[in-house]
């Protein structure tokens, strides 16, 4: 069985003057995959994936993400992905319902479909009771698993997960990577950033970046092999420390 | 003792942001405050540091009282806090100049406790603090924290935000500061750096789950754990939470933590379970706990 590529990327390379940002990085990921791209600050990796979700310019190479070329076809690259960060996600001052409306509204869903999707949603996250409080008033966990279902609100192809799960408790978080879990096994490619080796751990394949390039690219079982290590973050010290 | 808390309650609004902590801190040791974001970690440093009182209970630092003597805690602490709070506007050398100059003192004299940490911003000495990278700040603020040679220092998520490697060398930079004799305590959400503490407190909802050190907090934990491995992750989540005898089932980086409720337990049972589940490839082996399975389990 031949596994459909929905991130192909090639030689992808950004300068900023003479500063190689991202330096011809190459890899492909796979329709339900969960891929975890990682770097230490200052790698690449923000400039990589601002490549990636259309907001930024390569400057050579060639990337292909959800099927559509990421210099000629930026905004339907935008359309068919979703994407979640920390610092970017709802909207504290409208409600939980008045969230997913917006979002919806943002692409293009009609009004019976956000209706469905609302309904759906709100089942599923046992949100019930709090469909009509304001989003600034929930626990950050229940914030991020809004915002995560927010972003597949328009049933895309890849989401992307920037540093997703900062700062909540244990058990949320595995709640959390349970839903992405899910997503995945759905067929929903997850393209995740993150700081944190032990969530690495949880990726069907890892890539690593050091100074622009991709230094390290496998699975987390491989790599702990390939670098005789006991966990992720030891794999990352050893890289990006030489 | 560095620090005593006797039923050190706050509430903003009607909402408990802590309930009774009780807890001490030892001269010289390297103290965790381990817990998820609103578990009330910040409100504690708030109220040692002298800058919220609370509602309720008493707290000493290096034997003053947080609120009768808290010029003289002031003056014998050094406080970095959680988000980053220096002078933008100003340059590394100048914040620096101003913190010692507050305290009464000088870069020079107490430049030797700086040193290993100064010496790697140095070189940007005349930068804007708000021009530094993020792991330049965070040894800025440490610098600023330490000039005045504080008898205790407190660390609000100093590692929150900042990759692995500047991570490292923070927590070996602490480890320096502790054999100086310099009591601290630091708090993370972060649990794997719970095992670089002498003793951690776990928080959770403004109460502490538990003390102890990192060795005996995992040592305490009631049931075998098995690391759980299949060809598909999310069915073999679900069928482990559809099985009867379940106790947990916890998605742990490649594999899935399993507890069982039975003590005469047999993996065995399980593995014939998950396959005719139709999961293959099934691996079940003993593993050891961790800090984060200890505080799921305190915190369920």
């Amino acid at each position: 069985m031949k596994r459909e590529k929905v991130i192909q990327v090639a030689g992808l390379t950004k300068r900023f003057g003479d500063f190689a940002a991202v330096d011809a990085i190459s890899f492909d990921v796979y329709r339900g995959e969960i891929f975890g791209f990682l770097g230490a600050n200052g790698a690449g990796k923000t400039t990589a994936m601002k490549m990636l979700i259309g907001i930024s310019n390569p400057t050579s190479g060639q990337a292909q993400v959800a099927g559509f070329d990421v210099f000629t076809h930026a905004e339907d690259i935008k359309k068919n992905i979703g994407y979640m960060s920390q610092k970017f996600a709802l909207y504290d001052d409208l409600t939980v319902r008045e969230n997913i409306r917006f979002f919806g509204g943002i692409y293009g869903l009609s009004r019976e479909r956000i209706k469905e999707k609302s309904d759906a949603l709100i089942e599923e996250l046992g949100l019930q009771g709090a469909a009509h409080k304001l989003v600034g008033a929930l626990p950050l966990g229940w914030k991020q698993k809004l915002s995560f279902s927010v972003a597949l609100i328009h049933d895309p192809k890849i989401v992307f997960l920037d540093e997703p799960t900062g700062g909540v408790d244990p058990i949320t978080r595995r709640q959390f990577w349970e839903m992405i879990y899910k997503a995945a096994h759905q067929g929903t490619t997850v393209f995740v950033t993150t700081h944190y080796m032990d969530e690495a751990e949880y990726c069907d394949r890892v890539s690593i970046m050091v100074n622009g390039k991709i230094e390290a690219l496998d699975s987390p079982k491989q790599l702990k092999e390939q670098f005789q290590a006991a966990n992720m973050n030891d794999v990352f010290l050893k890289l990006a420390r030489g | 003792m560095s620090i005593t808390l006797a039923n050190i309650s706050k509430s903003y609004k009607g909402l408990k942001a802590l309930e009774a902590i009780s807890f001490e801190v030892k001269a010289g040791e390297l103290f965790g405050l381990i817990g998820p974001d609103g578990a009330g970690k910040t409100t504690l440093f708030r109220i040692l540091t002298t800058l919220l009182l609370a509602d309720e209970g008493t707290a000493r630092v290096t034997g003053f009282d947080v609120v009768s003597d808290y010029k003289k805690i002031r003056n014998s602490v050094g406080y970095m806090p959680g988000r980053f709070s220096l002078y933008q506007d100003l340059t590394v050398e100048e914040n620096l100049t101003f913190f010692a100059t507050i305290f009464g003192t000088t870069i020079a004299e107490n430049y030797d406790l700086i040193k290993e940490i100064y010496v790697q911003i140095e070189p940007f000495k005349d930068r804007r603090a708000g021009k530094l990278s993020g792991g330049m700040k965070q040894k800025l603020a440490l610098c600023c924290a330490l000039i005045h040679k504080p008898e205790v220092l407190f660390l609000d998520e100093p590692t929150t935000g900042v990759d692995p490697v500047s991570r490292k060398e923070f927590w070996e930079m602490l480890k320096r500061l502790q054999q100086k004799g310099i009591t601290i305590l630091v708090s993370t959400p972060y649990m794997d750096e719970a095992a670089l503490c002498d003793r951690i407190a776990l928080i959770q909802g403004g109460k502490i789950l538990q003390i102890d050190t990192p060795q005996a907090i995992v040592g305490h934990y009631p049931k075998p754990i098995y690391n759980l491995r299949a060809n598909k992750t999310y069915q073999l989540i679900k069928a482990l939470k559809a099985y009867e005898n379940n106790y947990s089932v916890y998605p742990f980086g490649e594999f899935v933590h399993y507890t069982d409720q039975r003590t005469d337990f047999d993996p065995s049972e399980l593995k014939a379970y998950l396959e005719s589940e139709g999961l293959s490839d099934v691996v079940i082996e003993k593993t050891e706990a961790t800090i984060e399975d200890t505080f799921m389990e305190l915190a369920k």
